[in-house]
């Protein structure tokens, strides 16, 4: 009676409110110890922090107290079987959580024997280690059994100097008695509990709070803790005083600051009921396998505190108390203030567990209709963490994530009595764990983003990385390459050499060695002569090749084929000379050699070097000029040449196409040049002057004028142009790719390439004159284009496609709609029939307008969709 | 020389106040060059701001080039996995309106490949932004799950459409009460009053 006489000071919580205790109801009869009671369901997460592992197997036998479930990291506890029997099942099973999920539970299939398995009580626990001690601790299941469940282990290897060892016998919450109960029968029990925790923390002084409306279990405290460093600490009733930081604050006036742990101001908290759990655990070796669940409620017939097996179904225990289902609303787990309702009542008990709730419906009436925020404040008055509810509860209606941080919601603990004391009955509460959760699941969110985004950079770093080593490997194989190419032709050059020195000792009948020799003989001529002379040898030599082999074909010789290649040789070789003295002929022109007019090649060779010649003392546009116009005449000339071959079918119809080739190629390089050197304002007098009859020459000249047209025009009209002139090309290569076509010719190929290339060419224009062209210039262009050439395909679709935009854009999505589905509809005939078309004549184009055919009809399909 | 600018109390004043220019106009310049700061700094707070799926969805190749764009004007509803809450966060940044996603919101999901189906193309591989896939040529490919971040970059390229986006199951972990919506679902704290309050 003394320690009550000299009562310590204790300080005043903050806020609190006082709802009706109804406590007596369960304190009626003493504790029931509970048999076992049908199937035992053991979920793997009874408490907080990490599930434990199950480490027994289906159909293995198990006795009561064996370890069925090892801890998994620290924060973690371990699982016992709470009676001997066999295991069933591993599975989901419901569980007591406000999500109404499934969890993992072993299942145990009790044998009815409830056989212990063997027990390793720590007798002398204070001659033990404090880590084997918290060990035996932890793997004996402990958690706190006020409600959270924290592994008891991780508050108790703290390391920080402990002033205050707090026994929490708190118990605010209405209804529940357990720990009361507990306190009252068990107080020796506890208090040597309270003994092992004080050796394991080695605190200043001990102190048990307990509320002044549990008068019986203070005595029974009181008494137990006679002449042992333990204080009971006795303090106002008030709600919520048993919360840890609630009661660290009433009994020491400490306030454990935001985020931190009553460890940080040298204090460790302990439940009563955990600390009975430890003392089992240390001096009788017995696991957690059981606790003192409060039953109560006007819905079951005998309300009292029962010692019931984990695991038991929350079914089974209501029946064994007189469970009415109809008279009750629901049952709840916990407390009226901070319990939630059971979903399923197939869940079993579990370590935290301290109250079974079934109240009738005008015992806990189903709150009322939540009204609008007064703004009284009540609720501030209320809060035991001096928060701002009201100001909580709109950041939460807005999701301002910030502004919650900012008043600390984070530090609310929960406890409802903003929700009790509101006059608009708003479920403030809800809305603050929902913001909770948001806020954790945010950081989580944003933890993973970073995380995303190191291993984005990461890869990025490392494709980078890989395409730097590739782009080395490239360029060391490159410089390889080159290396060996290098070494080859100067091999392949000193081997031609050789050969060319050997050549004369070798063979003099040789006509190639023969004409080396005499190239050798004029080398102190200069290059043009030997050229010229080169040239002249060598069509002597070919007419002299073409009489023996027209002889020999007369004779039907043996050596015809002989012939004929050596007279391919000998022509090719022709060709080569030829063209060194075009080139030496380019820098040095003198008077026209001596040729055979017979020979059209050299003949026009002639002609061009004399007008070279004359172009000499012209002007360079002159001179390009000139040239391009011989070059045309030259070109027409080869053209009814190739055609002449053709006809008769002879070998020279090859050598003289390649050779127009290359000389369209110069004429088109005259042009250029001449492009170049005109300025804008001759180029349109000059162009007429080529001759209108060769088309390419015509085309180019009016490039020409065309681009020189262009030079004083804006970006936009010279777009038009360039348009414009592609089309009308466009619609040339196409007829002659027709023509081409129908007489086989090979050409028709190269024309098609060319013709691609223009359309691309076209397109590339359409897309830039779009993105220069004003949007109010459209309209126009567009109808501009639709006039220029309604028989090009191409240019016409363009010209439809920006015709529409261009009303499209004046329109409701209703309409466009409507009338893309029209315009659709159109293409999908037209095609239709170009199909059918296409698939008589057994053309090529069938399949890409099938496929064109199928991709505008899900074209229809998706807006029709879209219609609806 | 001090007796000259006491006389000409203009000149002096012009070339105090000139000096004082060119001293700033060094301390200026050498402070430019001294901390000048590397790539506009929003950028940076943009990019922290979004969910780093890397999934293309806003049009950009990836969240950093989005964070770019919006830096430079671009919209900021373009974030299918962000959702309203990006775009709460941007438009609070950015001090601009929030508007309306410009896309369907996205469940939380993670690729899954079934992998009997697959074919060992490592396209998907060669697709997936974060490397959170492991697989080689012709051998099976798997989704490391909790690398995934939904960005769905690797269905398109698989040729044999064996990969799934499975939305992230909610575990006893991950649960969290919802907001209260209706009376019914706030019927479990404010209870002890026996209806004294109606």
């Amino acid at each position: 009676m003394s320690a009550l006489k000299k009562m310590r000071k204790t300080y005043k919580l903050r806020g609190g409110i006082h709802p009706p205790e109804n406590k007596t109801q369960s304190l009626q009869s003493p504790i029931d110890v509970l048999p076992v009671m049908g199937e035992i369901v053991l979920p793997l997460g009874m408490h907080i922090g990490a599930p434990a592992e199950a480490i027994v197997e289906v159909g293995q036998t198990v006795l009561k107290g064996e370890m069925i479930a090892k801890p998994k990291g620290f924060v973690s506890t371990a699982i016992h079987a709470s009676t001997s029997g066999t295991v069933k099942a591993i599975e989901h099973r419901p569980i007591i959580h406000a999500s109404g999920m499934t969890a993992p539970c072993i299942v145990i299939e009790p044998d009815g024997k409830d056989q212990w398995t063997t027990l390793t009580p720590i007798l002398n626990y204070r001659q033990s280690e404090k880590n084997d001690l918290l060990e035996h601790i932890n793997n004996s299941g402990i958690a706190g059994m006020g409600g959270a469940g924290f592994p008891s282990r991780v508050k108790l290897a703290t390391d920080k100097t402990i002033e205050q060892l707090i026994i929490n016998g708190t118990e605010c919450e209405p209804y529940i008695t357990a720990d009361d109960i507990l306190m009252q029968e068990r107080a020796a029990e506890i208090v040597e509990g309270i003994e092992i925790l004080q050796h394991l923390v080695n605190p200043q002084e001990t102190l048990i709070g307990v509320e002044d409306n549990k008068p019986e279990a203070i005595n029974a405290l009181q008494a137990a803790t006679q002449g042992k460093n333990i204080e009971v600490v006795v303090f106002p009733t008030k709600y919520p005083s048993g919360g840890e930081k609630q009661l660290i604050q009433i009994l020491t006036g400490k306030e454990v600051k935001s985020g931190g742990l009553p460890a940080d101001v040298g204090v460790v908290c302990q439940n009563i009921g955990s600390t009975y759990a430890i003392f089992r655990a240390v001096k009788h070796g017995e696991p957690l396998i059981s606790r003192i669940t409060t039953l109560t409620g006007e819905a079951l017939t005998t309300k009292k505190n029962v010692e019931v097996r984990l695991g038991t179904s929350v079914q089974q225990l209501l029946d064994f108390a007189g469970f009415h289902a109809s008279r009750a609303n629901r049952v709840i787990a916990g407390g009226p203030m901070m319990g939630f309702s059971i979903p399923s009542l197939d869940a079993p008990v579990v370590k935290t567990t301290n109250c079974l709730l079934a109240p009738e419906s005008n015992e806990l009436p189903l709150p009322p209709e939540a009204q609008p925020c007064i703004r009284c404040g009540m609720c501030s008055e209320a809060c035991p963490v001096s928060l701002l509810p009201q100001q909580l509860y709109w950041f939460a209606q807005a999701k301002d994530q910030e502004g919650l941080k900012k008043h600390h919601l984070m530090d609310c603990i929960e406890c409802g009595a903003c929700s009790y004391v509101c006059p608009s009955n708003i479920p403030l509460v809800q809305y603050y764990r929902a913001s909770k959760a948001d806020i954790r699941q945010t950081a989580e969110d944003q933890k993973k983003a970073d995380y995303a985004k190191t291993r984005y950079e990461a890869r990025l770093a490392r494709i980078e990385k890989e395409e730097a080593e590739k782009e080395a490997k490239k360029q060391a194989r490159l410089k390889k390459a080159a290396a060996a190419t290098t070494a080859k032709e100067k091999s392949e050059v000193k081997a031609a050499v050789e050969r060319t020195k050997a050549a004369p000792a070798e063979a003099t009948d040789d006509p190639v060695a023969a004409a080396i020799a005499r190239a050798k003989a004029k080398a102190d001529a200069s290059p043009l002569d030997k050229a010229k002379d080169n040239v002249a040898s060598l069509e002597k030599r070919l007419k002299k090749a073409q009489a023996k082999l027209d002889a020999a074909k007369a004779n039907n010789d043996e050596n015809l084929a002989a012939f004929e290649s050596s007279l391919t040789k000998l022509q090719d070789k022709l060709t080569t000379a030829k063209a060194e003295l075009e080139k030496l002929q380019g820098e040095a022109p003198k008077a026209t050699p001596e040729i055979n007019t017979d020979d059209p090649v050299a003949a026009a060779i002639a002609r061009a070097q004399a007008s070279r010649a004359d172009g000499e003392s012209l002007s360079p546009e002159d001179k390009l000029n000139k040239d391009i116009e011989s070059l045309t005449k030259r070109i027409k000339a080869t053209e009814t040449k190739v055609a002449a071959a053709k006809e008769n079918g002879d070998e020279k119809a090859e050598i003289l196409e390649s050779s127009l080739t290359k000389m369209q190629d110069k004429l088109t390089t005259a042009q250029n040049e001449l492009a170049k050197l005109q300025p804008a304002k001759e180029a349109p007098q000059a162009a007429p002057a080529v001759d209108e009859n060769d088309p390419v020459a015509a085309a180019i000249a009016r490039a020409q004028a065309k681009r020189s047209g262009d030079e004083a025009l804006s970006p936009e009209d010279k777009l038009k142009k360039d348009i414009d002139g592609l089309n009308k090309r466009i619609n040339a290569t196409q007829e002659k790719v027709a023509t081409a076509k129908e007489n086989g010719d090979d050409k028709a190929e190269i024309l098609e390439s060319s013709l691609n290339k223009m359309q691309d060419k076209l397109k590339a224009a359409e897309a830039e004159l779009a993105k220069l062209q004003p949007a109010t210039e459209k309209t126009e262009d567009a109808a501009a284009t639709q006039s220029h050439d309604p028989n090009d395909p191409v240019a016409a679709a363009i010209a439809r496609a920006q015709a529409k935009r261009e009303q499209s854009s004046d329109l409701s999505p209703e309409e466009k709609r409507e009338k893309d589905i029209a315009h659709l509809e159109k293409r999908i005939k037209l095609t239709e029939e170009k199909l059918s078309e296409a698939k008589d004549a057994g053309d090529d184009k069938a399949e890409i307008l099938e496929s064109s055919l199928e991709k505008l009809k899900t074209k229809l399909a998706d807006l029709a969709a879209a219609e609806d | 020389m001090i007796e000259f600018l006491t006389e000409n109390a203009l000149l002096a004043a012009l070339i105090a106040l000139g000096g004082l220019a060119l001293v700033f106009g060094g301390i200026l310049g050498f402070a430019s060059v001294k901390f000048k700061v590397e790539g506009n700094p929003i950028v940076d707070q943009i990019n922290d701001l979004l969910p780093q799926t890397q999934c293309g969805q806003c049009g950009f190749p990836g969240c950093k080039p989005y964070a770019e764009a919006i830096a430079d004007g671009e919209e900021i509803n373009r974030c299918p996995p962000g959702g309203e809450a990006t775009i709460q966060h941007l438009a609070d940044l950015l001090d601009v309106e929030v508007k309306p996603l410009d896309a369907e919101e996205k469940v939380p999901s993670v690729a899954f490949i079934r992998e009997a189906e697959c074919i060992g193309c490592t396209k998907c591989i060669q697709a997936c932004p974060v490397d959170a896939i492991l697989g080689a040529a012709k051998q099976m490919h798997t989704v490391i799950g909790s690398e995934c971040t939904g960005c769905d970059l690797c269905t398109d390229p698989c040729p044999v459409d064996c990969i799934d986006m499975v939305p992230i199951e909610t575990t006893m972990q991950t649960w969290h009460w919802d907001l209260p919506k209706t009376p019914a679902q706030s019927q479990l704290i404010a209870t002890d009053r026996k209806g004294e309050v109606a």
